[in-house]
């Protein structure tokens, strides 16, 4: 057994790909603790809202695993790493052996500060099993309250909503989606989310859970004493990396498992991708834990490569989201919260309030670091290309691209060439 | 493996591609019914002309090496086929959320208002002579070859 990979979620997908790029034969055993195949768990709002059916959740075909020759553990915890022996101990009290590690455990849902939040009627909204524990209950529920106004939480409350529940968001920031968005986009998103009949509570926490004497739940008690009637209480605040075993393996943890630029743990044949590691991002240039889905699998990805012996330096981590509000789109990439008092930023922003669209883009000297869209967000990844490539931008280019609608035109030509139209052979 | 590259120094913008690949993705493969009809309904060329002062060039789906758009996916409707090396795309799938656009930084992978889906290139799957653009191009701006 050569390649062990503990976690199966989209970096664990990204390392297969990644070893079997360079290592067709050499056995891979996956290790997985819920008891499905890799699935979207972004999906899991999509299922929640009833939109698409349990088989969608599915990331590959059924035969991929066999295909890959990847041997499949599901519904399996590991109770300990020993380093020495090389060797992992399941939950099944088997024992496995490994030459190259990949820990790939994500992450656990955030728990917050609040009173009580044992006992029934409580959900957390992170993996497939809690779409299906809510689907279950959602006909007896006539309120939920979501605590977390990110975009886990927003798009949890918005399932609800779609399932004709009586949705609640409470956010204890000043407003929703601190980290993605900027103040504008998450104004009009909130505008939005409330027209659409939810409320949104910004700026205070939960404190207590209240039951009734049966146990029943009855609402949430916030800090400013106001009081929401829920028979759900869902949290979904985010998560945090699920590093306990590296920790008691003695692998070196910061706010995620620390990783070099090999996705290399430093400890011999350990590596570690996905929501657990913290990895380099390009943007801010340090390492960083950043759990969002597109940078996962890419993770994975370099890791497997590089476990299966092909040194190869992850490209860094660009946080990004994608996300639709009950109908409407949005986008954010990059550095989109600079300090409004450094003068190295350049920010431009476009607001047509009839059409409910919203552009902000921000510059860095002379390149786009980040950018927001809201409504129209069709020409996203031309934005995106001028972040990834790093491009540098002059004045014109910058009053083009900030009109909206940039194009491959406005690339360097040399680089148009490069990636267009190279030379035929 | 066989892409379409297309050649800004030949384009002359006259749009050509586009509705050879509108017709080639119609139901009806009739181009009249295909503008006039089916567009009405959502049919949506792959093919985009972009043009500024001096240059315009046609773009589609470039079915790179290491695609952004197939990772990114949250519903797996976009994936690699490892033995055409065609980025594959299954609408059934796709649930709209636009992630791959924000990705990909070719800009050739449009929406599909109308059905909330994607639209991309195929390079006109199972077609006998190869992609409709590059057939429909008066000035070989457009050539499908192994580069």
């Amino acid at each position: 057994m050569a390649y062990v990979i503990i976690g199966n979620g989209i970096a664990s997908l990204g390392a297969i790909d990644g070893i079997r790029k360079y290592d067709r034969n050499t056995p891979i055993t996956v290790i997985g603790a819920e008891n499905t195949a890799a699935y979207g768990k972004p999906l899991t709002s999509y299922l929640l809202a009833g939109r698409i059916s349990p088989e969608r959740l599915s990331m590959r075909p059924d035969d991929y695993y066999k295909g890959k020759n990847v041997n499949l553990k599901l519904a399996t915890y590991i109770n300990k790493i020993d380093l020495e022996a090389r060797e992992l101990r399941t939950s099944e009290g088997e024992q496995i052996q490994f030459e190259k590690l990949l820990l790939a455990t994500g992450g656990k849902p955030y728990v917050p500060q609040v009173n009580g939040l044992e006992g029934e009627g409580v959900y957390n909204f992170t993996a497939a099993k809690d779409a299906y524990r809510l689907i279950e209950s959602v006909k007896d529920l006539k309120r939920a309250v979501v605590i977390g106004g990110g975009l886990i939480g927003l798009k949890a409350a918005e399932s609800l909503y779609n399932r004709g529940v009586e949705v609640a968001v409470v956010e204890s920031d000043q407003r929703i989606l601190p980290l993605a968005y900027d103040g504008e986009a998450a104004a009009l998103i909130a505008k939005r989310v409330e027209e659409a009949g939810m409320l949104v509570r910004c700026g205070v926490s939960g404190k207590n859970i209240v039951r009734d004497k049966s146990g029943k739940l009855r609402g949430i008690l916030l800090e400013d004493k106001s009081f929401l009637e829920a028979d759900a209480i869902v949290i979904a605040i985010g998560v945090v990396s699920n590093t306990e075993l590296a920790e008691q393996a003695g692998i070196r943890v910061d706010k995620g498992i620390v990783v070099d630029d090999n996705m290399f743990t430093g400890k011999d044949g350990i590596y570690a991708a996905g929501d657990v590691a913290q990895a380099r991002d390009v943007i801010f240039d340090k390492d960083k834990v950043v759990p969002v889905w597109s940078n996962a699998y890419t993770q994975g990805y370099y890791a497997g490569r590089n476990m299966a012996g092909n040194e190869s330096k992850y490209p860094g981590t660009m946080s990004m989201s994608s996300i639709s509000f009950f109908g409407l789109p949005t986008i954010s990439v990059g550095e989109v919260n600079p300090d409004p008092d450094n003068s190295e930023y350049e920010i431009y922003t476009f607001f047509d309030e009839r059409k409910q669209s919203y552009r902000k883009l921000v510059f860095k000297k002379d390149q786009l670091v980040g950018y927001v869209l809201v409504g129209d967000i069709d020409f996203a990844g031309m934005y995106t290309s001028f972040i990834k490539f790093k491009f540098k931008v002059d004045a014109i280019t910058r009053k083009r691209l900030s009109q909206g609608e940039p194009d491959v035109l406005m690339w360097p030509d040399e680089f148009f060439n490069k990636a267009w139209n190279p030379d035929s052979k | 493996m066989k892409r379409i590259y297309p050649d800004r120094e030949l384009c002359i913008g006259c749009g050509l591609c586009v509705l050879g690949c509108l017709a080639a993705h119609s139901k009806s493969h009739d181009l009249v019914l295909a503008y006039k009809e089916e567009r009405a309904k959502g049919l949506v060329s792959r093919k985009r002309l972009i043009e500024d002062d001096e240059v315009c060039i046609a773009i589609s789906c470039r079915h790179c090496e290491e695609p952004e758009c197939v990772p990114v996916c949250i519903s797996g409707a976009l994936t690699k086929d490892e033995v055409t090396g065609i980025t594959v795309y299954d609408a059934d799938k796709c649930v709209g959320c636009w992630t791959c656009i924000m990705a990909c930084p070719y800009g050739a992978i449009q929406r599909d208002k109308y059905n909330n889906k994607i639209i991309k290139c195929d390079l006109c799957a199972g077609r006998e002579n190869g992609p409709a653009c590059v057939e429909a191009c008066p000035n070989r701006a457009l050539r499908y070859e192994e580069r």
